[in-house]
């Protein structure tokens, strides 16, 4: 991967709050990179200085190894789909999208093919001529992305562009976007605070809390290692359980699993280091099954009760009361032809395997 | 840095803000410490005399007339006030919730035309209306309401307090408005879900959640009525001027611009004063209520 | 339920009607003496007559009076929206030191006595600076009363403008300047009208201040001020009057449509008048 754009020791503050305390990363050319999220923490305010609309308080922004320090935002090889679209109002579609060519040396007859070639990009071939204000909010946002493209820019950046749409709607423009960024090759930087959006759709995903990027990693291994607790309840979800460790002879830890009992984990199941002590373990969902009648358990098992059934329709969602843990597990489970759906106050087998555990020393 | 971007958030703003900003300053805020300044200097006849004093103030004080005056036009401006403010209430909630929303702003648009058409004459009409042979004794007479022409609504403080009253109306209306369209309608419906009646809802939740609108109506009544002098100069009558009348009559025919400045810096003090009160009252309400 | 409100609503309703009745009894006697064939102001009426429209023309002093109130009112209403229009922005898009007392003190004339504002300036203009009344010092004092409603207009047609739209232009390419030409002007120009109609409206009817600063060239209102104390010349005051609340009309609905096209341009929903 080429470095494209890099960023270091980046810092921003508004008045008294920091909202930026120190970034540092690169993002590659041609990549689709994620900010993610809580709202507040920071990530809009990175995206508005990559923008250039906002000016880092300390530290440094290079795109394609230009300090872009000096170079304002209207001069930056970058360009934004806003969250609200920022569709020109009293504009037509063909004028929203041609606005930025009005300075270029094209001829009429070449904006106005560029436009149309843009237009059909993003699905909206022959809506040229429409007032930009009688658009639904799934064609604004084509014509904010046309709008941004057309302009060839190193960088398309997107600031929650999929926040306002619904259900239906920002799915298919969740794989629309993909396709796009791989026809057009540019690096893509996209702000979310929803986490399946991102990993659905990034190469790489930086997760952001107060001002930090807390792990900046492809979307399998921050879904599966996760280096802190926290980074791991914000990515899908995640049970944790209290946990006690200690460092066995040879490279294997030795912890003791409240609810799980004994087992051995290997150093690579600590992505945030390892120190002797308390801590917590953590495993996701879909790594532990509830074992029904007859089924042969492979891993170890653990005896414990129904507290809860949520069904989904194409998975059940257990809670389990595990005697010893003070936190129900929950547990997911694909509704197979012929299993069937536990009841509430059942027992349960509790099926588990030492390799899928995470530990975190507290 | 570049001008695109180099100037921080707050030099933009300071930038924008200087032309209306100085304007203000050098046109408004000057002007008034130079009003000031001048109540503590005197008058002699034909020249300025620029030594501090207090002779302004205890003639102001001391003459029987100023204080009357001034007390007159606290009276009639808190009269004004009182009687502009519950003739709007009702207005601003008809329109706020009794009229469909579309039709919102034509209702806000007519009662403010009346409010942008020419004072003067508006004024003077009403001198038509009140008057002896007025419109509204012919129209009562015609009908037979009154046997002779009512005396006690022309050329004296009655008059006064209702052409103000007109003068200010949307003034009123405005502010309470706009407080009443604040308030989410769903906060009635719970007041009604939890138990309270009409009139209760209206005491308990409408009224308090209106408050501000309603002290901005009396301030912004109460105020700028204490500063006319051309109502009560046209219906007014003897017995219906005020200090703005003295302190005109001061500055543009007795040519004693320190009194009138005094009587100026008076006026508005007590203005001030009444006001804040008003706010704190109204504020120790509200919070009592809450 | 519904019978019930909308019988409250009714009561309410025909108070209302009577309310407007009330703002509007003087707006509609003023034709009805204009037209009226007798040299007094009283009921009953006596016929109809456009002698005193016909008699307006031939008054050399109030023709000289409706230029100066023209040149006044165009002047004031230009440099008030101007401040506005510089006040609105900087209140609405930035935070800066002392905005608070900064915009407050802008928009005191609002709540100001007239009559203080008038003694104000004419204390500094003629006892401390010693500089002659003129149409100019109209200006001044007209141009410092009009720009708060300049601002409360304006501020409303910014708070309207969606902040990404100067951000999305900037970031295509445009200069802050080009973005101010080819996207704030456009979306506000509907608020920047009806803020140069309202405040040559104001300047246009003002009285208490004009009286105090006017120079030799009286304004229209000082002129009809003078006017009122002669009974015989009332009808023809009257004349002027209709004139006067017809052309306001006019200005106040046009104000009003743009201020209706504004919003509907920016694709917002009304939520009421002026202020």
């Amino acid at each position: 991967m080429k470095p494209l754009i890099t960023l270091s020791g980046l810092h921003k503050s508004f008045g008294d709050v920091e909202v930026l305390k120190g970034i540092e990363a690169e993002i590659g050319e041609g990549e689709f990179f994620s900010l993610l999220g809580p709202s507040g923490c920071g990530k809009t305010t990175l995206l508005r200085i990559i923008a250039g609309f906002e000016t880092p308080t300390s530290g440094v922004l290079s795109i394609d190894g230009r300090d872009m320090s000096t170079v304002p935002a209207n001069k930056r090889p970058t360009n934004m789909v806003f969250q609200s679209y920022a569709v020109f109002p009293h504009l037509s579609v063909a004028q929203n999208v041609g606005f930025g060519l009005r300075r270029s040396e094209l001829s009429k007859v070449e904006k106005a093919k560029k436009i149309e070639e843009a237009l059909g990009m993003v699905g909206l071939a022959g809506l040229g001529g429409r007032a930009a204000h009688a658009l639904s909010g799934g064609q604004r946002q084509r014509v904010a992305l046309a709008r941004a493209l057309i302009l060839e820019p190193k960088v398309l950046l997107l600031d929650e562009p999929l926040s306002a749409l619904d259900k239906k709607l920002r799915e298919q423009m969740q794989s629309e976007l993909r396709r796009l960024q791989r026809q057009v090759g540019i690096t893509f930087i996209l702000v979310t605070h929803d986490q399946e959006e991102a990993l659905i759709m990034s190469d790489r995903i930086a997760v952001m809390f107060d001002g930090q990027i807390a792990q900046l990693a492809p979307p399998q291994e921050l879904y599966r290692r996760p280096v802190s607790r926290r980074v791991g309840d914000f990515i899908g979800v995640m049970n944790f359980l209290p946990a006690e460790a200690r460092l066995e002879e040879g490279r294997d830890i030795a912890v003791e699993i409240a609810g799980l009992g004994r087992t051995v984990l290997e150093q690579e199941q600590c992505p945030a280091g390892f120190v002797n002590g308390r801590g917590a373990v953590g495993v996701r969902p879909e790594s532990l099954s509830v074992l029904f009648d007859g089924e042969q358990a492979r891993g170890e098992v653990a005896e414990g009760e129904v507290a809860e059934v949520i069904y989904y329709g194409d998975m059940t969602y257990y809670e389990i009361a595990l005697p010893g843990a003070p936190e129900r597990l929950t547990v997911s489970m694909k509704n197979r032809a012929g299993r069937p759906v536990l009841e509430r106050g059942a027992a349960a087998r509790l099926e588990w395997d030492a390799s899928s555990l995470i530990y975190f020393p507290s | 840095m570049s001008a695109g971007q180099g100037l921080s958030e707050a030099k933009k703003g300071l930038l924008l803000a200087a032309p209306p900003g100085l304007y203000a300053i050098l046109l408004l805020a000057v002007p008034l410490g130079a009003v000031l300044l001048l109540s503590f200097w005197s008058q002699d006849f034909l020249t300025l005399d620029r030594t501090f004093t207090l002779k302004n103030y205890r003639e102001a004080f001391s003459e029987p007339l100023y204080m009357l005056l001034l007390g007159r036009s606290l009276l009639i401006s808190g009269a004004v006030t009182l009687v502009t403010v519950l003739l709007a209430f009702p207005i601003a909630y008809f329109v706020s919730f009794h009229v469909r929303p579309e039709r919102k702003s034509l209702w806000i648009f007519l009662i403010t035309i009346p409010f942008w058409t020419s004072y003067l004459i508006r004024v003077f009409l009403w001198k038509v209306i009140l008057g002896y042979n007025g419109v509204l004794n012919t129209a009562l007479l015609g009908v037979g309401f009154i046997d002779e022409p009512l005396t006690f609504i022309l050329y004296n403080a009655n008059a006064v307090v209702i052409t103000l009253a007109h003068a200010f109306a949307p003034f009123a209306i405005l502010p309470i408005f706009v407080a009443l369209e604040k308030i989410d309608r769903s906060l009635l419906e719970a007041s009604r879900d939890l138990g309270e009646g009409t009139v209760r809802t209206f005491t308990r939740v409408t009224l308090p959640l209106a408050m501000p609108g309603v002290v901005a109506a009396i301030l912004i009544v109460f105020i700028p009525t204490i500063g006319d002098y051309v109502t009560p100069d046209l219906v007014g009558g003897p017995n219906g001027l005020m200090i703005a009348n003295m302190i005109q009559t001061q500055f543009l025919k007795l040519n004693n611009a320190p009194m009138g400045a005094a009587l100026a810096v008076i006026a508005m003090v007590s203005v001030s004063v009444i006001s804040l009160l008003i706010v704190l009252v109204t504020m120790r309400w509200s919070r009592r209520g809450a | 339920m519904s019978g019930w409100l909308s019988k409250r609503g009714g009561w309410l309703g025909v108070y209302a009607v009577v309310y407007l009745v009330f703002l509007y009894a003087p707006i509609f006697l003023l034709p009805t003496f204009a037209f009226n064939d007798s040299t007094v102001i009283a009921f009953p009426l006596q016929g109809f007559t456009t002698e005193w429209f016909s008699g307006l023309s031939g008054v050399p002093a109030l023709t000289g009076a409706v230029k100066t109130s023209l040149l006044i009112a165009v002047t004031s209403a230009l440099l008030a929206t101007t401040l506005g229009l510089c006040a609105a922005r900087a209140g609405v898009r930035y935070r800066f030191p002392g905005k608070g007392p900064i915009m407050g003190l802008i928009m005191v004339p609002l709540v100001l006595p007239e009559i203080i504002v008038g003694v104000s300036l004419l204390v500094v203009i003629v006892s401390i600076l010693g500089l002659p009344l003129s149409s100019w010092t109209v200006i001044l004092g007209h141009t410092l009363i009009c720009t708060p409603f300049a601002v409360a207009i304006l501020n409303a047609s910014y708070q309207s403008l969606d902040t990404s739209l100067e951000e999305a232009a900037i970031d295509l390419g445009e200069t802050p300047v080009s973005t101010f030409r080819l996207i704030t002007l456009p979306l506000i120009m509907p608020g920047i009208i009806a803020s140069l109609l309202i405040s040559f409206t104001i300047s246009l009817d003002e009285f208490i201040i004009a009286f105090f600063l006017t120079g030799a060239e009286p304004t229209l209102p000082v002129y009809i001020w003078s006017q009122l104390r002669f009974p015989q010349k009332l009808p023809i005051v009257m004349a002027l009057g209709t004139i006067l609340v017809a052309a306001s009309i006019v200005m106040l609905t046009l104000a009003e449509i743009m201020r209706r096209r504004g919003l509907k341009k920016a694709g917002k929903k009304d939520t009421g008048g002026f202020l």
